[in-house]
């Protein structure tokens, strides 16, 4: 499938809201699109290139020294002249790094305190990112609603306008929020919780991974953020906040998946799948809205009814080692629910 | 005067009978601080290329996008499995048989301070290595959850937590890694104790060759750093077996607490590795290049300074953890620092050759390998140093090429060097100069090839061990060009292999000092005898052959 057909597909299949938004799979470091991903690409192209400019310099200093001096065919056999050494070539070349050395502390002392002191204006977005093996639950507080795998923010016009705020906490091992174009990565910890921000300038669909090594799935743990104009991001609030569809014809979907074990790790809100009702639903992705997602098992797959299906007869094809079994469903079942989920929008 | 004899005595060598109780007194019941040596420096080869054929795997895998070569579990075991190998049972027993073979030749006596101890050193750090490898076999516990150890090398908590780590492969890896961690701290001992005490007459500090001095203090960074590891293992065996809480999350403790604990030890590690690299050089560009070792006052300030800041910059390996600023830029203050004697020593081995008549035989190349792909990976190394740049590029695969150009593209060329260099020491053969020239060739540009993709697949944002990627992410080009570097590195490894054999069974002796060289290990004969100097030497200066061929121009002249 090409690129270009893929994003095509995904267009026609997710909600009007992503439509117009363009995939940003590479993760150039160097392409940065919000503050603090701005900040460091500014450090690194300054370190970059004092660290090019030593490199040329020393290494030509070798490549000549090895070029110039080294023994011909026809050279007498004489030793060279013994040198022992020199306190003032030492004294130079020891005093030339320690100031270059200077420079870079400088210059990191004032990214890292620009970036990790940032104040936080009050009117910021909130959302707390929430690492499991090997999926991404994303909560916003104020506004009342989770979802998974893909955080949505709204756009920033000026920096730092509508900056998001990203909690982070784990519910079991390590992992490393990491989105190269919007900022520097930082870890999801459990028992702990750390504080990012970002604020990016354009809209469009960002990619990134878990960057600490978190057990079998760790290459499966995908992650994008979804950056809106402020209107559409304020549409796609709306729209999670909403209950979960109801849709007569998906009735048989929906009796199978709230009769099964599905409801001990999977919430539907305001459904007896939701907590209180049959399980606490909380160990697998909150599905109230999970049609209007981009991919499935935390962008493994992409979702289209057909991998949905796939999905449920077994999980372990498309993302072996995850925790979700196969329910061995019979083909009726699994249309059923696949069809129950994609009402779900 | 000098009262060294040159050359000595040759032994008498009597033929060999083969038998199995003669095999056993010389390769099992040993202590000849040089059949250690060898037997260190073999064992590290062997698992130098099992490690290597991990990679090798490893590799294809990642070649193209969404592979199926092997399975997730598959992969995570064999990239901890490679680097735990790599660090522990190929870097710490090759640097301890180099010490070996070489401190007491080149110090001028006849055995380290503790025969015995080194003995015992040697076995358990061979049978904690095959401990480690028995998790193939006996790995999978009761719960049959998983072989060998999938937790990587670094073995973050709470991932080797009883419920993240069923079966007992995290428990191989602990007991596995505690046993040669012994191993390496009877060696450090013994080196400390030799050097400091069994010096031959008018071998003082100041005269040492620098090899020594580098083996030295590595010994010392040992002896400080590896308590550390041992400490948090034993806290990770109370966790899984005894119901103690240091590193488990879900009862209050502390995942980060691991990583103050396991880089305290990882980082000051990195120079443990890195130091015999330096101690080989330090010995082959003089004698290549025709002259002392520029500024040797300042190689061996370099080196204390060296080992006592690298006890001060492990949290840059933390610096996404969530550390305040303040820690951060700490911590990215005493890495830059560190860049300034390890600049000062690149200097002084160009100020060697300044001026000399350089040789350019085989292990000068590796030599010459090793500055210019030490200097990229210093280079490489400020850049992840300086914390905001890392925030980008930790654990990133910018990260897993920095890491492979300072242990492969410096370390191991350094030590080929000091292979080729010292061969003819072990054996009384040269390797063949022909094959080493390819050798070192097709391994510089595998080495290449295979490892300065990498630094562009982690400026596109690839993170470091995962098994697979999704296709159009930047990073196929870049992982497939990694690949290609893989088959000429393991035919220049192959080389070099059958170099060894040809040369063993096949080419002439070439005398006690092809070299031409310096130093006392050179003045006794090649083999050296058991007892390795007939009359224990006396030195007057740092290069005690070089006054006994120049006797009209001795070193004790200038040298104080």
């Amino acid at each position: 499938m090409t690129k270009r057909f893929r994003r095509l597909l995904a267009l026609t299949l997710s909600p009007a809201i992503l439509a117009g938004l363009e995939e940003r799979r590479v993760g150039n470091i160097f392409q940065t699109v919000a503050t603090p991903g701005d900040a460091v690409r500014q450090s690194a192209i300054l370190v970059l290139s004092i660290a090019a400019g030593i490199f040329l310099v020393v290494a030509t200093v070798a490549a000549y020294a090895i070029f110039r001096f080294r023994r011909r065919p026809g050279d007498d056999l004489t030793e060279p002249p013994q040198v022992y050494g020199s306190t003032q070539i030492e004294i130079a070349w020891t005093v030339i790094p320690l100031l270059i050395v200077f420079v870079l502390i400088g210059v990191t002392a004032r990214v890292v305190a620009g970036v990790q002191d940032h104040p936080i204006p009050k009117d910021a977005i909130h959302a707390t990112v929430v690492g499991h093996q090997w999926w991404w639950e994303i909560r916003y507080p104020d506004y009342g609603f989770t979802t998974a795998n893909e955080l949505h923010v709204p756009v920033s016009e000026k920096p730092g306008e509508t900056p998001t705020v990203l909690r982070l906490q784990s519910m079991d091992v390590i992992h490393s929020f990491w989105v190269p174009q919007l900022a520097g990565k930082t870890d999801v910890i459990p028992n702990r919780e750390n504080v990012m921000w970002i604020d990016p300038r354009e809209t469009g669909i960002y990619f990134g991974n878990c960057a600490e090594y978190c057990g079998t799935q760790h290459a499966g743990m995908l992650l994008k953020v979804i950056v809106h104009q402020k209107a559409e991001f304020e549409a796609w609030v709306a729209s999670q906040q909403q209950v979960a569809a109801e849709d007569a014809s998906a009735a048989a979907g929906r009796a199978t998946f709230e009769s099964l074990a599905c409801v001990n790790c999977h919430a539907i809100r305001d459904t007896p799948a939701q907590a209180g009702h049959t399980g606490r639903g909380k160990f697998g992705p909150d599905l109230t809205h999970v049609a209007s997602r981009l991919t499935l098992a935390s962008g493994v797959i992409t979702n289209t009814p057909e991998h949905l299906r796939e999905w449920i007869r077994d999980p372990q094809v498309a993302k072996p080692g995850n925790f979700m079994p196969a329910m061995q469903l019979t083909e009726q079942q699994i249309k059923d629910v696949a069809a129950y989920l994609e009402t779900l929008k | 005067m000098a009262t060294l004899d040159y050359p000595l005595d040759r032994p008498i060598r009597r033929p060999r009978e083969w038998s199995l109780s003669t095999l056993f007194y010389e390769w099992v019941a040993t202590v000849d601080h040089k059949r250690l040596g060898i037997m260190y420096v073999m064992s590290s080869i062997v698992f130098l290329v099992v490690a290597g054929l991990m990679a090798t795997v490893m590799r294809i895998q990642l070649a193209i996008p969404n592979n199926h070569f092997v399975a997730p579990d598959t992969f995570n075991r064999m990239f901890t499995m490679h680097g735990t190998t790599m660090v522990f049972l190929v870097g710490m027993p090759i640097l301890a048989g180099f010490a070996n073979y070489l401190v007491p030749l080149m110090i001028g006596t006849r055995d380290m301070a503790f025969p015995r101890l080194n003995a015992f050193g040697f076995w358990i750090f061979l049978f904690g290595g095959l401990l480690l490898y028995f998790s193939y076999l006996g790995g999978g516990g009761l719960s049959g959850a998983g072989t060998a150890p999938d937790v990587g090398w670094f073995a973050y908590s709470p991932l080797t937590g009883r419920a993240f780590s069923r079966g007992a492969s995290t428990d191989y890896w602990i007991l596995g890694i505690l046993l040669t961690g012994v191993g390496s701290l009877a060696s450090a001992i013994n080196i400390i104790v030799t050097t400091l005490t069994m010096r031959c007459p008018g071998m003082t500090l100041a005269r040492m060759p620098l090899f020594v001095w580098m083996m030295f203090l590595d010994s010392y960074l040992i002896l400080v750093a590896l308590p550390p590891l041992s400490a948090c293992q034993i806290m990770l065996l109370a966790d899984r077996f005894l119901g103690a809480r240091f590193f488990d999350t879900q009862m209050g403790g502390s995942a980060v607490l691991w990583q103050h604990f396991f880089w305290f030890f990882g980082h000051p590690e990195v120079y443990i590795l890195i130091f015999p690299g330096f101690a080989c050089v330090s010995e082959i560009i003089p004698v290549f290049s025709r002259k002392p070792i520029f500024g040797r006052p300042a190689m061996v300030g370099a080196v204390v300074a060296i080992g006592f800041i690298s006890l001060g910059v492990w949290a840059h390996h933390m610096f996404t953890v969530g550390m305040t600023s303040l820690s951060n830029t700490f911590f990215a203050a005493s890495t830059l620092i560190i860049a300034i004697p390890t600049g000062i020593k690149l200097f002084n081995w160009i100020g060697t050759m300044w001026g000399g008549r350089i040789r350019l035989a085989t292990p000068m190349l590796f030599c010459l390998g090793f500055l210019f792909q030490f200097l990229a990976a210093g280079l490489t190394g400020v850049m992840l140093g300086v914390a905001s740049f890392d925030w980008q590029l930790s654990d990133s695969y910018f990260v897993v090429g920095h890491f492979h150009f300072v242990l492969v593209g410096a370390l191991l060329f350094a030590l080929f060097g000091g292979m080729y260099y010292w061969f003819p020491k072990v054996s009384g053969k040269c390797l063949n100069e022909t094959l080493g020239k390819w050798h070192f060739w097709l391994f510089a540009i595998g080495f290449n090839v295979t490892f300065i993709p990498m630094h562009f697949a982690g400026f596109l944002g690839m993170p470091r061990r995962i098994y697979t990627y999704e296709a159009g992410r930047g990073w196929e080009i870049w992982n497939l060009i990694s690949t290609i570097g893989v088959p000429i590195q393991i035919i220049a490894t192959a080389l070099f292999v059958a170099n060894i054999l040809w040369t063993y069974f096949k080419e002439k002796e070439v005398g006690d000092d092809p070299w031409d060289a310096w130093t006392l290990e050179w003045a006794t004969t090649s083999p050296p005898p058991v007892y390795n100097f007939e009359a224990i030497p006396e030195v007057r200066s740092s290069r005690p052959l070089w006054d006994l061929k120049h006797p009209e121009d001795p070193d004790w002249k200038y040298e104080r």
